[in-house]
């Protein structure tokens, strides 16, 4: 830590940056700057150290962050690596070894090529291996292109000025220790290419992520930690029956500004926030055609990892919680979302109205959104005066209490013959499709439908995700467990939808 | 008063006394009241000696002597006949009045005795509306106002005019009602379902047909009525998964649950299933549940008995041998109309200890089937193979064999088994009581005899349209308990067979010999004498009855269903029956064309109990069906192509009989009839049914048959 600190600001961005940008393919995913999203976030934390301890530094913007272990490291990847970074300094002999190397794989690549050709019968029938050369025929050109662009770029001083001018933002890599140490005033210079390199990179190597570097000297040094958004609700409830034992999982917490922050992605270059890594990937398109590529554009892949992830669960920081981790009864959150999602629906100002009732309110926009849907259609009364949107649901709540009955207004029982029918129609036209109702779990997760309809749509934002991420999201999203526990028992709404229901007849 | 606790104690034990003769003169303290004959039930209650009376007739009437208490025990032993319960409150004003608080049941002829009734009878508890077709609001705001704490029990089945408001008044009013039948009440609403809500202690609901009713009504009775035992939603095509469901989690004392044909999924049946006490679940015709659906459900129930799943189409053996794998407690299955009985169905029969009866008429049985079936199956009491195809007489004859104790055996229309199944049945099966093989036509002769020489025990016999002879009903004269014969359309029988039946079943109660020609006054002569218990004949198309026969059967008192269409009667012979069979409900005279208005005079005086008549061809004019009007009780006529008759006529008639349910005319006479007046006959709760059939003149409608028929078995 503490050469680290003692180092000029801009020579420790550098560090960090040129970190990412050598040798892709090599680079373990403990890299300390991990955008904040799910998978990095463990991957960032594989020496156990806690979330809470790193995150500080973060939002802070302090240099301590890059750990003396991390300089090691990069070094000692370094030296095996197959490929140099590209030089950064005018020296030709590197730069003929370099060409040389490029010529070498040229070679390798036309020989790929080649053996595709030689072999295509047999490739008719193992789509899987033509898929794999072809992976790793592009993954070569990828390769070169880097290599051409950051060779040339030793000789073009003057872009590089340029580039330094317009985009005071963009993190200025260094790449090797040594190197920036001996030279301090080329580094400055050639890590704009290293920078592009690492963009370069990131987008068409095998990286997991695009990186994103809160630098000291960035516009967007004062932002928040990023975190990455799903603009889906969480089911805060729907993990109840996930019972993990106490100490099985690391627990994490996440800080409220953490949580509340609305961008989680941000252009290396001019600072741009955005919620999604596709939005990004788009905006970066306007800043040069080297982003146009369909390598820059694709979405990056996470590197199936070695080890295996330890399970992480996440703490509400809201002391008194039962979403934090100091809580008797302590019910971790399963995903970064369900952290936000919860935070924001518990723990913060429901500054969302509905226009048309005027008295439900919400802290989560999609929440009011999915009210506005239904707003006014109430039409399933309990004798206790609650409304409900649907008939199960209110089955549901008068199943639950003593004494509460379905309301029939009286009153107009003419009217009532009429639109008996209706409803008769209606039950049996909406039956095939929604059999929903079998008195159990199966109703949480009815409450959860219109979730599930913004996940659908939502979607492209979780590709990215990898596999690990997936099947998180996908228990969260489907609590399995809980659904076959309380599948026989009618005592099935989890508590948290049944004071709800009440709050509803509050209002 | 020790008097009185004597002769309680007396009629206490006097159990099935048939005549009590009280001496309430002599001063004997200890009077010897009682005489017995168990066949006529009577009760004499006389004054010993007129003359006596006569001279004493300053003092109190003698029969304010007897208590409540002895009158009341006397009306216990009066339940059987309601005709014994009117004459003796005709007997004096105490007797009246202790009939009037005895009676617990109450069945109007039509709404508008209600009141006069409700007043006579304030401790009704069972009121019967079936035979009102028209109840109003009123009349049931009337019953909730004076049977307050008595009544447990209406039934509106047949009733309509009514709604929710003539039900909330009965429900909220008594305190005490425990069963509302509200079948076929189509038009009512979730109000009606949310009224019955209201009765908090019902333990009985019939609500079949209620096809307005959805889950908001059903919802409010299964949380208004928990106490519901029984509870029918047949047809109730507006209730789904989530109302049967709410009643399954409310309604925990549910013993009895009758879902056929609701749009119901399996989505609710694990609730269903796991009500405590269920016995009987009915699932006839639920065309949502299917194999998956019934293999996905997990649930047992150990206490349910009776499974009824017919027409279940979308169910096979998959999706039943799971339910029944949870069900170990099953008593009885039907399974009729299932498509196709196996191995495998059949085997899955294996766990079920309790099995008793089982049902799958108009099933496909193979014979792998029956057998797997015979070896699964502990020992079964009653099988049912009516109209299924594929039984043989392998498969059968494995069956009996392994179940001797079988006691009810149908083999309707299974037309491939022969006398070979008969012998095995005949030689295991000797305890069957019932025994229904109609239209087995590859039995022979031979094989009918055996059942008369096997089956003593057998009760009721249907052998419909067989090969059966006279020797083989002298077989089956040896079934002594013999109370049900059906015997129509046994073209080989005649006077001698029947005459054999007459010696040797006293206890006859039914006998069909519909279109069985060779029977003739002789025999029929001799059933009359043999069997003095004779309830219903049918002689429909014996073209050789006469009146002698009827003469004869006016000694069958018990008579109340008569059918002689196509007979050779005449009105004299109708006028005995009248006469001597009071009990007579039910009249069908159609085609006898020499029964006219004299007929008709008389059975208007004497069969005051007349309820459905048929009068098609009959040379009845209007006079003889004004006269008709004056029974009371007449709810459903039959009159086609009666020659004599106007429309002035039958208007008035229609107007006279104000108790008609259901009206079958030519439909010539629909424009002819004022519209006020079908209006008005309508409003009171009549059905008009108008058919163009035209008029058949059948020459020798007999010789047709014989021939038709012969044709057939050839």
């Amino acid at each position: 830590m503490v050469p680290e600190r003692r180092r000029p600001p801009e020579a420790s961005s550098k560090s960090s940056c040129s970190m990412m940008s050598e040798s892709p393919r090599n680079r373990k995913p403990d890299l300390p700057f991990a955008p904040f999203d799910s998978t990095n976030l463990w991957c960032g934390d594989r020496h156990g150290r806690s979330f809470l301890e790193f995150s500080p530094p973060l939002v802070t913007q302090s240099s301590g962050l890059f750990g003396p272990d991390r300089e090691t490291k990069s070094k000692k990847q370094h030296e095996p690596s197959p490929v140099d970074d590209p030089v950064m300094d005018w020296n030709p002999r590197l730069m003929l070894s370099n060409l040389s190397f490029l010529e070498q794989k040229i070679h390798q690549v036309q020989d790929i090529v080649r053996s595709i050709i030689s072999h295509e019968d047999q490739f008719l029938d193992q789509a899987n291996e033509l898929a794999a050369q072809q992976q790793l025929v592009t993954a070569d050109l990828t390769y070169i292109i880097i290599q051409l662009i950051s060779t040339a770029g030793t000789l073009l001083p003057d872009i590089k000025n340029a580039l330094l001018s317009t985009n005071p933002a963009v993190g200025r890599p260094g790449s090797n220790q040594k190197q920036h140490e001996i030279l301090p005033v080329e580094v400055a210079k050639a890590s704009q290419y290293d920078s592009l390199v690492k963009d370069l990179n990131s987008c068409g190597g095998n990286e997991d992520e695009l990186i994103k570097c809160s630098n000291n000297s960035g516009v967007d040094a004062s932002e928040p930690i990023p975190i990455e958004d799903h603009d889906t609700k969480d089911n805060d409830d729907g993990m109840d029956g996930e019972n993990l034992p106490p100490g099985s999982y690391e627990v994490l917490q996440l800080e409220e500004e953490e949580i509340l922050a609305p961008h989680t992605h941000f252009c290396l270059i001019c600072g741009k926030g955005f919620k999604r890594d596709a939005n990004l990937r788009m905006h970066m398109r306007g800043h040069g055609d080297e982003y146009k590529s369909p390598a820059a554009l694709a979405k990056p892949s996470k590197e199936a990892s070695i080890e295996p992830q330890p399970l992480r669960r996440y703490s509400c920081p809201f002391v008194g919680c039962k979403r934090n981790k100091e809580h008797k009864k302590f019910q971790p959150l399963k995903t970064i979302l369900c952290v936000k999602n919860h935070y924001k629906r518990s723990h913060c100002d429901k500054s969302y109205t509905c226009s048309r009732c005027r008295t439900k309110k919400f802290s989560i926009i999609a929440d009011l959104k999915t009210h506005e849907k239904h707003c006014g259609r109430d039409k399933w009364i309990c004798s206790c005066g609650t409304t409900f949107s649907r008939k199960d649901k209110l089955f549901g709540h008068v199943a639950l209490f003593q004494g509460h009955a379905p309301a029939i207004p009286m009153d107009d029982a003419k009217v009532l013959v009429t639109s008996d029918k209706a409803q008769v129609s209606e039950a049996s036209s909406g039956m095939p499709g929604n059999m929903g109702y079998n008195f159990s779990g199966n109703t949480s997760l009815d409450a959860q439908s219109p979730d599930i309809k913004g996940v659908d749509d939502g979607h492209g934002c979780f590709s990215p995700m990898t596999l690990d991420a997936c099947n998180i999201w996908g228990l969260a999203e489907f609590p399995h467990s809980a659904y076959e526990v309380s599948e026989s028992t009618f005592s099935f709404l989890a508590t948290g939808s049944c004071s709800s229901i009440q709050r509803n007849g509050e209002n | 008063m020790a008097k009185s606790r004597d002769l309680c104690r007396r009629i206490d034990r006097s159990d099935g006394f048939a005549t009590l003769t009280l001496d309430l003169f002599s001063g004997s303290p200890n009077p010897n009241p009682c005489s017995y004959s168990r066949s006529a039930k009577r009760v004499r209650v006389s004054c010993v000696s007129p003359a006596a009376a006569a001279a004493e007739e300053n003092r109190s009437n003698p029969f304010d002597s007897l208590s409540e208490e002895v009158l009341f025990l006397i009306l216990d032993r009066l339940e059987s006949d309601p005709l014994d319960k009117k004459s003796f409150s005709l007997v004096c004003r105490s007797f009246y009045a202790a009939e009037s608080r005895h009676r617990r049941a109450l069945t109007p002829l039509r709404s508008g005795l209600l009141p006069a009734a409700l007043a006579r009878y304030p401790s009704v508890s069972r009121l019967d509306l079936s035979l009102c077709p028209s109840v109003t609001d009123a009349a049931l705001a009337s019953v909730g106002g004076a049977l307050r704490s008595s009544l447990r029990s209406i039934d509106l089945s047949r009733s309509r005019g009514f709604s929710y408001a003539g039900i909330e008044s009965v429900a909220v009013n008594c305190a005490a009602l425990v069963e509302i039948n509200l079948s076929n009440a189509t038009d009512l609403s979730d109000a009606a379902a949310a009224a019955i809500g209201r009765a908090r202690n019902l333990e009985k609901l019939w609500l079949a047909r209620c096809k307005m009713v959805t889950d908001m009504g059903i919802g409010c009775i299964a949380v208004g009525c928990q106490k519901l035992r029984l509870l029918c939603l047949k047809w109730c095509l507006g209730i789904s998964d989530l109302g049967v469901g709410l009643v399954a989690v409310k309604c925990k004392q549910l013993r009895s649950l009758d879902l056929s044909f609701v749009p119901i999924t399996e989505k609710c049946l694990p609730a269903v299933l796991q009500l405590p006490h269920l016995e009987d679940l009915a699932l006839v015709g639920c065309l949502s549940i299917d194999d998956e659906g019934l293999m996905s459900v997990k649930q047992e129930s150990k206490s349910l008995q009776v499974l009824d799943m017919s027409n279940c189409q979308h169910v096979n053996h998959a999706g039943f041998s799971s339910l029944l794998s949870k069900t170990p407690g099953l008593r009885e299955i039907s399974l009729a109309y299932y498509c196709k009985v196996t191995h495998s169905l059949a085997s899955s029969l294996q766990k079920l200890y309790n099995l008793q009866s089982i049902k799958l008429d108009g099933c496909e049985v193979t014979t792998s089937g029956l057998k797997t079936m015979a070896n699964s199956c502990r020992s079964l009491g009653e099988l049912s193979l009516s109209k299924c195809s594929g039984v043989t007489d392998e498969g059968l004859s494995f069956f009996v064999t392994k179940h001797k104790g079988l006691v009810k055996l149908d083999v309707t229309c299974c037309r491939n088994i022969t006398d070979l199944s008969l012998a095995s049945i005949t030689s295991s099966c000797t305890s069957l009581t019932n025994l229904s093989m109609e239209s087995c036509i590859l039995v022979s002769r031979e094989g009918f005899r055996l059942i008369g020489q096997h089956c003593h025990l057998l009760e009721e016999l249907d052998l419909t349209d067989n090969d059966l002879d006279d020797e083989g009903l002298r077989a089956i004269s040896g079934c002594h308990n013999l109370s049900v014969l059906k015997i129509g359309i046994c073209l080989k029988i005649s006077d001698e067979g029947l005459i054999h039946v007459a010696k040797g079943c006293p206890n006859l109660q039914e006998l069909d010999l519909y279109r069985s020609v060779g029977i003739t006054d002789i025999g029929v002569m001799a059933i009359a004498r043999g069997c003095p218990l004779l309830q219903i004949i049918n002689l429909s198309y014996c073209t050789e009855v006469t009146d002698y026969s009827l003469r004869s059967l006016s000694k069958c008192s018990n008579l109340n269903t008569l059918e002689i269409r196509g007979c050779q009667v005449s009105s004299s012979g109708l006028a005995v029956v009248a006469v001597g069979c009071r009990k007579l409900t039910k009249l069908d005279i159609k085609k006898c064309y020499f029964v006219d208005d004299a007929g008709m005079l008389l059975l208007a005086r004497f069969s005051q109990n007349l309820r459905q008549i048929n009068l098609s061809y009959c040379s009845v004019t209007d006079v003889g069906l004004l006269a008709l009007a004056s029974v009371s009780c007449l709810q459903n006529m039959t009159i086609l192509h009666s020659g004599g008759l106007t429309s002035n006529g039958l208007a008035a008639v229609l107007v006279a009989c104000g108790g008609l349910t259901k009206v079958k005319l030519h439909s010539s006479f629909k424009p002819l009839i004022p519209k006020p007046i079908l209006e008005h006959v309508e409003a009171r709760g009549c059905l008009f049914q108008w058919r163009d059939k035209p008029f058949q003149v059948e020459l020798e409608p007999s010789e047709v048959w014989k021939q038709q028929s012969q044709e057939m078995h050839v």
